[in-house]
């Protein structure tokens, strides 16, 4: 019984890392919010793998929440924005493939180095997969630097987003539902306006490429 | 004292068993690749023999060299097959205690193959056309890209064992199968799936079918050769295949390989054996078939992910211990 508890709960989270660094690899729009979805799921999984494990109610409910926002809608509303544009590849990001994935593989190896502190103040089979979530965290960093499209920005957000509350589904087994609700629910609503602003950018200067936009109109 | 010398004797029986399986079964598993590659596609494709076949027909043809080559042209390729053959040897694929098993570290395996490497870019410089320069350069730039991810994945896998002999890797990993479904296990056989495939030639990285000078790489390290020397090129190269295939299938899966001495034991072993390489070979077969060739320059992505995914293996690796 522990010892399939523990094999999931690390299943869950490896999945979360590797579809982050997913996220990276892949050029194509669609492929990257497909990998985003994947790691809301895997999300969740770590959720709903700790509340039976812990027979905790309201974090049961948490993870059910993360599975529709984070698994479905979030990706789901992506999806639309990059289907306005046929062309829809990370093109010229800011560091190329290979070597922001190398720099990946730096940022894991730094998390595991700093989070090691963590994890020894309360060590338990589910604290000691901190590193996962912290390089999740990191990772998403990356992608919103280096990255110039607009949907790729909003994915670095969500994975920052999805490191954060991995963090804490492993430490405190969740925050109370209500701010977990409040949390998830704020992310839509960034993912939401996000993508009005994209629309527009689109209308009005047929790019949603960042950089590009360096003059003021009226 | 008797049971000792039993021990070696099932030890030496193992490996001129694993020489002879390997021989046979890497030309048949090229077959069998391009036959389900051929069906695939709807066309009937050649018999899955027919490498054996063309072997036989090459070592019957007279000895032809390049007008300007060195000795190293026909040296080559006994290079390749002799060390493909000793790593085949001493690397537990029937059982576990095959002779010399003791000195089977994996890093000794994975350089016997590259010395194959090298040596096979030598001899696409040797005759000094154009096209062998070149194949040469691209093989030895992918060799340099898939090495780092090799490495890393071959700790994350010792990192497990606490080993990095492959007889007791394998035996550890049949006495903990929960380890099996971890994800250190599972993102480590994801880069070494990649790396099989860089080293192979397989599809994404390299096109076995064609003689196109944009994209070929092996096929323009051979282009000098004929007879019995492209015989035995192939042969190593083939057993390369059924090497790496047959390894990747027993670290990640060593059920049926033979730990105990006895004649049954072996015969499981072998026929399991068989069995679990072309199973590695049915996946990238349709791997193959479902994907295009990469333009050379996005090599460095494919391989940076398989880098990537080693490095993820080995962080989980050590997190989960």
């Amino acid at each position: 019984m522990n010892s399939t508890y523990v094999a999931a709960l690390e299943l869950a989270a490896g999945a979360v890392l590797v579809s982050a660094v997913m996220t990276l690899w892949r050029r194509s729009v669609r492929s990257i919010v497909s990998m985003l979805s994947l790691q809301g799921m895997a999300l969740s999984a770590v959720a709903i793998v700790l509340a039976l494990h812990e027979h905790e109610r309201a974090l049961f409910v948490t993870g059910c929440l993360v599975f529709v926002v984070k698994g479905l809608v979030v990706p789901g509303l992506l999806r639309r924005v990059s289907r306005l544009d046929p062309r829809s590849r990370e093109s010229r990001p800011l560091v190329n493939v290979p070597a922001s994935l190398v720099f990946a593989a730096v940022l894991i190896v730094l998390s595991y180095v700093v989070s090691s502190r963590i994890t020894s103040m309360s060590p338990s089979e589910a604290s000691h997969l901190v590193p996962i979530g912290v390089a999740t965290v990191l990772v998403g960093y990356f992608m919103l630097v280096t990255r110039r499209r607009a949907v790729s920005k909003i994915v670095g957000l969500i994975l920052v987003d999805n490191g954060i509350a991995l963090v804490t589904f492993l430490l405190t087994s969740g925050v109370p539902l209500i701010v977990e609700l409040g949390s998830s629910l704020d992310v839509l609503l960034v993912v939401v306006v996000l993508q009005f602003l994209m629309v527009s950018m689109r209308r009005h200067s047929d790019t949603d490429q960042l950089t590009e936009m360096k003059a003021l109109r009226d | 004292m008797s049971a000792t010398i039993t021990t070696s004797l099932y030890g030496v029986a193992a490996t001129l068993i694993q020489i002879v399986a390997v021989g046979l079964g890497g030309p048949l598993l090229v077959g069998l690749m391009a036959k389900v590659k051929a069906r695939a596609e709807g066309r009937v494709g050649a018999p899955i023999v027919q490498p054996l076949r063309d072997l036989r027909k090459l070592l019957s043809k007279e000895r032809l060299h390049a007008r300007h080559s060195s000795v190293v042209l026909p040296l080559a390729p006994m290079i390749i097959l002799a060390a493909t053959a000793v790593a085949v040897a001493i690397s537990p694929l029937v059982s576990t205690h095959p002779f010399l098993g003791s000195s089977a570290d994996i890093l000794v395996v994975v350089y016997l193959l590259l010395t194959g490497t090298v040596a096979a870019a030598l001899a696409g410089l040797d005759a000094g056309t154009a096209f062998g320069g070149m194949g040469s350069s691209r093989v030895m730039t992918i060799g340099a890209l898939a090495e780092p991810a090799l490495l890393v994945a071959v700790i994350a896998l010792s990192i497990q064992s606490g080993t990095s002999n492959l007889p007791s890797m394998m035996s550890s990993t049949i006495a903990h199968p929960d380890w099996v479904f971890g994800p250190s296990r599972l993102l480590a056989l994801g880069a070494l799936l990649i790396v099989v495939i860089a080293e192979t030639g397989r599809i994404p990285v390299d096109n076995p079918a064609t003689h196109l000078e944009l994209t070929m790489v092996h096929e323009a390290m051979i282009l000098e050769y004929a007879g019995p020397e492209l015989a035995l090129f192939s042969l190593g190269e083939a057993m390369r295949l059924g090497l790496l295939f047959s390894l990747v299938a027993n670290l990640f899966f060593p059920w049926g390989i033979a730990t105990s001495d006895s004649v049954l034991a072996l015969a499981v072993g072998v026929i399991l054996l068989m069995a679990k390489a072309a199973l590695v070979a049915l996946g990238v077969a349709l791997i193959e078939v479902r994907s295009a060739k990469l333009r050379l320059f996005r090599l460095p992505e494919l391989l940076a992910g398989g880098f990537v995914l080693s490095v993820l293996a080995v962080v989980t690796g050590l997190v989960t211990k």
